[in-house]
């Protein structure tokens, strides 16, 4: 222990001694524990656990239901599950829920982590930028050049021929500008306050609705939740960071480092940019539970992942039907919804008092 | 005569007070006003002045960590202002600074050998020899070999400041400005400091910026002395001409308040009118006690010795 890094040696000390903290921790140790076991037990040809398997025979069987001898004999002897008991009853089509539940922790885990993942990296490149180079100024020429070639390429997508016109008059413009050297604005911007601007917009649409209509628009696959969940989450990261880099950029070490001619990467990536990933490691952590429940309310809408493939949102939203005679159906994925979330939660929560130093006392 | 090593001609710092939603201009803070500053090799220069009159954004204009507004920069003869990317590298090899506070000049994250490191790698040191280099380089500033794996926080202030000496040392420079290295350091340790710099100055040819507010420190190890005052040199000579014979008032009320060399208490301190009511140039006036017409004159830094220059319109 000696050896270790020492604000994470400290860190995990005084976390020890947040009992909830470990609470969280130790749920989220078996969630990853199950999402991973769920991901090998029900994929592949003939999994040991098969989510999709359907026995009509069977349907809407509460939990626990253990098949005998004389009970259900008419099921087909490779559809009976592993230790011939239905742990979690099954749905409306008789499919198991403990191997669909099983399934869907995997998307759970991989939504929200591949979502937060994609976020933190933009949000640290974006909040990095307005912190570090902030205080210089773009031309309004360069500005309105790169929007036209942002544009260009979003058009080309779609209509190529557009999008050609736009890029060719997009090459016409720089080689003009290289030509007479000079700016045709005469008026400059803050990259910061153009990249503050950007996040209050972001910041102004609620999020959620936001996601549906792109959700609505792309076709349903579970990658593409990811993207648009990580892609519509980004601004709080993004101005953690900013805040301490622009704190970061005038401490001691940070002017020694340039004093020395160490590049402008070096000095983010080594010399900042860990001094200003404690916030962020706390916001992730929350923003994993937020992205979770996200997920959970798109596939509840029916805009998530397309079925087959089970999610605990869309097991939750056919559920729905049978409350009242099978209320397993909702009670268990919303419960284990609701575990993660909280355990998620409390683990961020027990992370940022930990980190915060008042508490090292 | 020693050659020049660094020369300032006229550099100025202006810093911009904005106001409103529109962040209009509507005044400047001189932190830096027309400062010519030259340092002779291996000598050890003193740039003595209260809180806030630009010592250290000198410094930091030197280091070329801010853009100054006007002035040049001579750095063995070849002017730095005007440098590419490539040849501010190399002068940044040349010329490091030593930091006030040894408390936040270390990066907490990293171990003493990763904080080196960037030095001995801009210094173009071949991968095997880094280790070796490093250890050198704490040895020479007086620390075990073996606390290169530790973090900053198990080393003390004097240590500490060390080790950012060490990591100044780690280019090979020809010049360290130290911007008050020892002020957050108890006496004893200032003392290993500064003995420690005078050593490396005998040993390696080092010339040395020493900016600081303790005049004694200045009298035991300077060789010529800046005085400063609100962003303007107002007086400059050799050590033992401004202990002996000070001439500008701030220079004397500077000697006066050395602890133990008072001869009465200090007048308060705003003894004349406003600033903007006084009819003169000289920043000083509002605290001057010979503030006379005379004041209204031309206020250039005059030679009244050789070697020993004064901006004062008395004398």
């Amino acid at each position: 222990m000696e050896n270790m890094s020492p604000p994470l040696y400290e860190l995990w000390e005084i976390l020890k001694k947040n009992r909830l903290a470990i609470a969280g921790l130790t749920t989220l140790l078996i969630f990853f524990l199950v999402a991973i076991l769920g991901l090998f037990l029900t994929s592949g040809k003939n999994p040991i656990y098969d989510p999709a398997k359907v026995r009509l025979e069977a349907k809407l069987l509460p939990p626990m239901t253990v098949i005998h001898e004389n009970t259900l004999n008419t099921l087909n002897e490779k559809d009976i599950p592993p230790f011939r008991i239905f742990l979690f009853g099954t749905d409306h089509l008789g499919r198991d829920v403990f191997s669909r539940m099983l399934q869907g922790a995997w998307v759970s885990l991989t939504v929200g982590f591949v979502a937060v993942g994609i976020s933190v990296f933009i949000g640290i490149i974006i909040g990095g930028i307005a912190g570090y180079y902030g205080n210089k100024s773009i031309s309004l020429d360069y500005l309105l050049l790169f929007i036209i070639l942002i544009c260009g390429l979003i058009i080309i997508y779609y209509k190529k021929w557009l999008g050609t016109f736009i890029l060719l008059f997009f090459i016409v413009a720089t080689s003009i500008k290289k030509l007479f050297k000079k700016n045709f604005f005469n008026f400059s911007i803050l990259i910061d306050s153009i990249i503050m601007g950007i996040i209050d917009i972001m910041l102004c649409f609620p999020s959620f609705f936001l996601i549906l209509t792109v959700v609505a628009l792309l076709p349903p696959s579970i990658y593409n939740i990811m993207v648009v969940i990580g892609l519509t989450s980004w601004m709080g990261t993004a101005r953690f960071i900013r805040a301490e880099f622009l704190s970061l950029r005038e401490r001691e070490f940070v002017l020694a480092a340039k004093a020395m001619g160490v590049s402008d990467l070096i000095i983010i990536f080594k010399h900042m940019l860990p001094n200003a990933i404690t916030p962020v490691l706390v916001s992730a952590t929350i923003g994993i539970a937020r992205a979770i429940l996200t997920e959970a309310g798109l596939s509840f809408l029916g805009f998530g992942v397309p079925p087959p493939h089970a999610t605990w949102g869309n097991i939750l939203s056919e559920g729905k039907y049978y409350l009242f005679d099978a209320p397993w159906l909702t009670l268990i994925p919303g419960t284990a919804i609701l575990i993660v979330v909280l355990a998620f939660n409390l683990f961020g929560e027990g992370l940022r008092d930990a980190l915060n130093p008042k508490s090292r006392d | 005569m020693k050659d020049t090593i660094l020369e300032l001609r006229g550099i100025k710092k202006y810093f911009p007070i904005q106001k409103g939603l529109l962040k209009r201009t509507v005044g400047y803070i001189k932190a830096v006003d027309h400062v010519d500053l030259f340092v002779k090799r291996n000598q050890i220069v003193g740039i003595v002045g209260e809180s806030g009159c630009g010592k250290s954004t000198l410094a930091r204009c030197i280091l070329r960590l801010y853009e100054i507004d006007d002035g040049k920069i001579f750095f063995n003869g070849k002017d730095v202002t005007t440098l590419t990317k490539k040849e501010l590298k190399s002068y940044r090899q040349k010329v490091q600074i030593v930091f006030q506070d040894p408390y936040s000049s270390l990066n907490p994250k990293l171990t003493i050998k990763s904080s080196l490191m960037d030095g001995v790698k801009q210094a173009n040191v071949e991968k095997p020899k880094r280790i070796e280099k490093i250890s050198e380089l704490l040895e020479l500033v007086g620390l075990p070999k073996d606390s290169m794996h530790k973090y900053p926080h198990q080393f003390s202030g004097g240590q500490r400041q060390r080790i950012c000496i060490a990591r100044a040392l780690s280019l090979n420079p020809e010049l360290i400005v130290c911007d008050e290295p020892v002020s957050a350091l108890d006496v004893s340790v200032q003392a290993q400091i500064i003995n420690l710099l005078m050593e490396l100055k005998e040993k390696i040819g080092l010339s040395l910026i020493f900016i600081t507010h303790d005049l004694n420190l200045v009298g035991y190890f300077c060789d010529y002395v800046y005085v400063m005052y609100m962003g303007k040199i107002v007086e400059c000579a050799p050590t033992l001409d401004i202990f002996k014979n000070p001439h500008h008032p701030y220079t004397r009320l500077l000697l006066d308040s050395i602890p133990g060399k008072r001869k009465q208490r200090p007048d308060s301190v705003f003894i004349n009118k406003q600033d903007s009511q006084l009819n003169t140039q000289c920043g000083f006036a509002p605290r001057c006690k010979y503030f006379s017409k005379k004041c209204e004159n031309n206020l250039d830094l005059r030679e009244i010795e050789k070697g020993h220059w004064v901006r004062c319109s008395l004398i």
